[in-house]
Formats: C-alpha cells, structure tokens, sequence
C-alpha cells in the first residue's frame, strides 16, 4: 500500500480509538481532537519518507499524546490558571460503566441527551466519524462557520456543564442506546437520501460511516436487539444502492434491477435478521424495519413479494412506532394487498399531520394514478415534487407526472 | 461540581400542600445522599424590585426583571460528580414539585 493510502486508511480506521484514548488521558475532547489531528498531518508529512510504521494506529495514538503533552506545556506557560485546568487526572478511575471501551464512550459522551440532536450528529461525525468540518457542513448542507459554532459549543457544554466521559450505567443503557442509534440511522438516511440541489442524490461516504460507527456499537454491544436490528436494516437497504439511481433518476424498489443488488450485505443482513428472530424477544423498530426490508430481499422478482408479511410487521410496527411516516409505509403494502382505494381512505387521513412530507403526497399521487384520477394525481406530484430535496427522486417524480398525460 | 436546579413555574399560585409535602420527601433525599447544597422557594414575581445603580442612578423599579409568562418559583443548588448525577437528581426534583426544572452548572472558579 502507498503512504497516502496507508494514512487515508489509518486516518478512517484509528481516528476514534486515537480521539478516544486521548481524552481519556487528558479529559479533554479539544486536546484530544486537535491532537489527532496533527498527528494525522505528521503522518501525511512523515510516513512517504519514511515509511508506513508496522503499528499505524500505535504511531498515531503516541505521536498524537506527544502533540498533546506539547501544547499542554505551551499553554501551562501562557496561563497558570490553565496549568490548574489540565493537569493529569489524578483521581482514583471511576468506576467503569456496563461495557469498558474508550470508543463506546466516546460515542456516548458525544451523543448525550443534554446535546441538541444537530450538535450530538455533529460531534459524532467529527469526533468518532473522523469526518473534517466542511465534509460535515456539506452532508447537512449548513455553513462550515455554523457547523464548527455547533460542535465548539457542544465541546464547551460538554466542559461546562461536566457531561461524562462514560458508557452509562446498566440501567439507564437502553435509553441512551437509543439515542445513539437516533444520530446513527439520521447519518445513514441523509447518506441514502441526500438533501440538497447540489449534492449527489445518494452518499456513499455517509452511508458507510454509519454502518462502520453501527458495526462498532455491535461489536461492544453484541446482544443489544435493536443494535443488531439497525445494523442489518442499514445493510439491506446499502445493498440496494446499486440499483437506486439509473440515469439521474431515482428507480423504486420493484423497477430495481435485482441483479444489481449486493449478495454479501443481504447474506448478512437476513443472518441478522434470522438471529434476531431466534432471539425470541419482543423486536423494537429498528428491528421489524430489518424483517420487512428481509422480506423484500429474499425475492429476485418484486412480484414474488410476500405482501401479507409485509403488512403484518407494519402492523406490529405501528404498535410500537406511531409515528405517522410509519403509518403511511404501512398503506402502501395496503395497497398491494387490498388496492388503492382502501389505501388511499387510510392515506388521506394522515394529511392534517404529513401535508409537509414529499413522500405523503408522492404515495397519494401513486394510488390516485392507479384509480385513474388523473388531474388530482398531477396535483398531487407537484406537491410532492415541490417538497422534495432529493435531485434522484425530483427527477421520478417529474418523470411520472409526465406521464400522466 | 455545584449545580443549579431552578424551578421553572408558569401558574398563578405557588406550590399546593401535596408538592410542598413532595418537594420535603426529595430534600431530605438530597440531604441523606449528599448533595445538598442550599435551597429555596422565593415569592411571586410581583413581590420583586429591580434596582439600577450603574453610574450612581440609584433607579428603584417595582416588578421582576422580565416580564414572561415562565418565571423562577424556587431553586436548589447541588454538589454533584458529573451532569448524569445532576440530571437523575433534576429529574427526580421535577417530579417531586412538579414543575419544569432547569439544571445549569456554577462556573467552575
């Protein structure tokens, strides 16, 4: 492997466990931050003179404490009162939360509830993610100068306010996990349907760094249901990718070309699914989202689709997600099973709280085309194509509609 | 780590006799736990002065500060490890004088 490789590699695969143990050193995610940073840029000077290190992890966790113990000193010699601040953590260890792993912390600290959910995104790309601020700005399609206020005053709460470093206790896990999974699945959505007129319609980038951070939070947490049950939603639904997008246009799910698919991600994802199901527990969302995209992967012809499974996991969802996005998925396997008319009465009863959602009138355009009701789907297009940020999915819209006649 | 929780009322009466009876319950909980600190209920906004004596004006004005529907019906300040603790204890103070609880941390000095 060439160095620029080596440190491109390096830079993907050790950042959060270099970040993660240095602030666990120093207490501190700005030292930690910046540090790895600079020892990241020694790397890019460094390694094509002399060579890639046979440990790149370890090189950069001990160049980057050496940058930090630095400008600790730098700064000790400015102000005495920051000497008093940074000192080592002399304090007897706390005890250690359920799972003992710098990076879980790392995570959790950076998606604390005391964080707004933009911050906690924002935190997790740059301080587990490893992204750089004008990548994160542009995924979520804010100024670079407003993205770096909001992790800065995310880093300043964090100080301020004393938010731990730590996994949290046993008891309070499952709530935190949640959200933690929350950041993960907006990272991957955004990735899966990005926003914006000039971003690419899909983002591979982000995709692929949540299911990294999400193998990483499985990994530590092996026998969490929902981990494992967004891990395998997020691979069945990047299995796809390949067959989303044909000629700038977003194609559905029963036009994809399922040839196109990854074998390997849906092989893991329905072994998920499987290990899920013999689990034997109650599933939670993220859960029952996996079983219905396993649905839909296991047939090579979208007219094989087993429908009324599909529907009873909406069911069972519906139960225990009511938001209404989840209802209005649930009429449109209504409609394969019990026609657009049916669908649609259900559909139109969620307009008071969806009139705002692209996909809310997309669907209603859909079933109206199918009943034959032409103008009132045209409209209903434009609604949606209006709302739409999606340049892939504008570009069907636009094409349906077009179609209409 | 001191923190402060600040009880944030938007009703026209104070505390009724069953929060009262809640709030003693989790104040000696934060006595026998050890966290207390300090606490408080304080009067109604109209019961406030404002005084402005920068460069000597000496202004003496009746009412609070600002003027807003939310308004500080009492507080206690805590000694806590880290936010999480703060957070459980807000949390559990919420519920005793049912009311919003703010939790904001002391410069630390």
């Amino acid at each position: 492997m060439n160095p620029a490789d080596a440190v491109a590699r390096a830079h993907r695969e050790e950042w959060a466990r270099v970040v993660a143990t240095l602030t666990k050193r120093f207490g501190d995610l700005d030292i930690a931050e910046e540090a790895a940073a600079e020892a990241v840029a020694t790397a890019v000077e460094r390694w094509p003179a002399d060579g890639v290190p046979p440990n790149p992890g370890a090189w950069l966790t001990t160049t980057a404490t050496r940058k930090a113990i630095d400008r600790i000193r730098r700064e000790n010699k400015r102000d005495d009162k920051y000497k008093e601040a940074l000192v080592f953590d002399n304090d007897p260890p706390e005890p250690l939360g359920v799972i003992d792993d710098d990076r879980l912390r790392l995570i959790f600290t950076c998606c604390h509830p005391a964080l707004a959910l933009e911050s906690r995104l924002a935190l997790t790309l740059r301080m587990v993610g490893g992204l750089t601020m004008p990548e994160i700005a542009r995924a979520f399609l804010v100024a670079e100068s407003a993205m770096g206020q909001r992790i800065t005053r995310a880093k300043a709460k964090i100080k301020a306010a004393r938010i731990p470093y730590r996994v949290p206790a046993a008891e309070d896990l499952p709530a935190r996990v949640a959200g933690v999974l929350t950041v993960l699945f907006l990272v991957f959505n955004e990735g899966y349907l990005a926003t914006g007129p000039d971003s690419d319609p899909l983002r591979p980038d982000l995709t692929g760094e949540a299911i990294r951070l999400t193998r990483l939070i499985r990994a530590l947490l092996p026998d969490d249901g929902e981990v494992t049950g967004l891990l395998a939603l997020m691979l069945l639904t990047e299995a796809r990718r390949p067959a989303r997008v044909s000629g700038g246009e977003l194609v559905s799910l029963a036009e994809q070309d399922r040839g196109a698919w990854d074998t390997a991600l849906i092989t893991e994802g329905h072994r998920l699914v499987r290990e899920r199901l013999a689990a034997g527990v109650v599933p939670g969302r993220y859960q029952i989202l996996a079983a219905i995209n396993a649905v839909h992967t296991s047939v090579r012809d979208s007219r094989d689709t087993d429908w009324s499974q599909v529907l009873a996991l909406y069911d069972q969802l519906v139960r225990v997600d009511t938001s209404p996005v989840i209802a209005l998925n649930r009429a449109i396997a209504l409609a394969e099973l019990d026609g657009p008319t049916v669908a649609l009465s259900v559909v139109d009863r969620l307009e008071a709280r969806l009139a705002g959602y692209h996909a809310f009138h997309a669907t209603r355009a859909d079933l109206l085309r199918r009943l034959g009701r032409g103008r009132e789907s045209r409209a209903a297009y434009d609604k949606a194509i209006e709302l739409a940020g999606n340049t892939a999915e504008i570009a069907n819209l636009t094409r349906r509609r077009d179609q209409l006649g | 780590m001191q923190y402060l929780l600040s009880v944030i009322h938007d009703g026209p009466s104070l505390a009724d006799a069953e929060e009262d009876a809640a709030i003693d319950v989790f104040n000696e909980a934060l006595r026998t736990g050890g966290y207390w600190v300090f606490a408080g209920g304080l009067g109604m906004p109209d019961t406030a002065t404002v005084i402005d004596n920068r460069q000597d004006a000496g202004l003496v004005t009746d009412g609070p500060f600002l003027e807003s529907k939310e308004y500080l019906a009492g507080f206690w300040i805590i000694e806590a490890a880290d936010l999480d603790v703060a957070l459980k204890l807000a949390t559990a103070g919420s519920k005793a004088c049912n009311r919003k609880v703010e939790v904001r941390p002391f410069l630390v000095p």
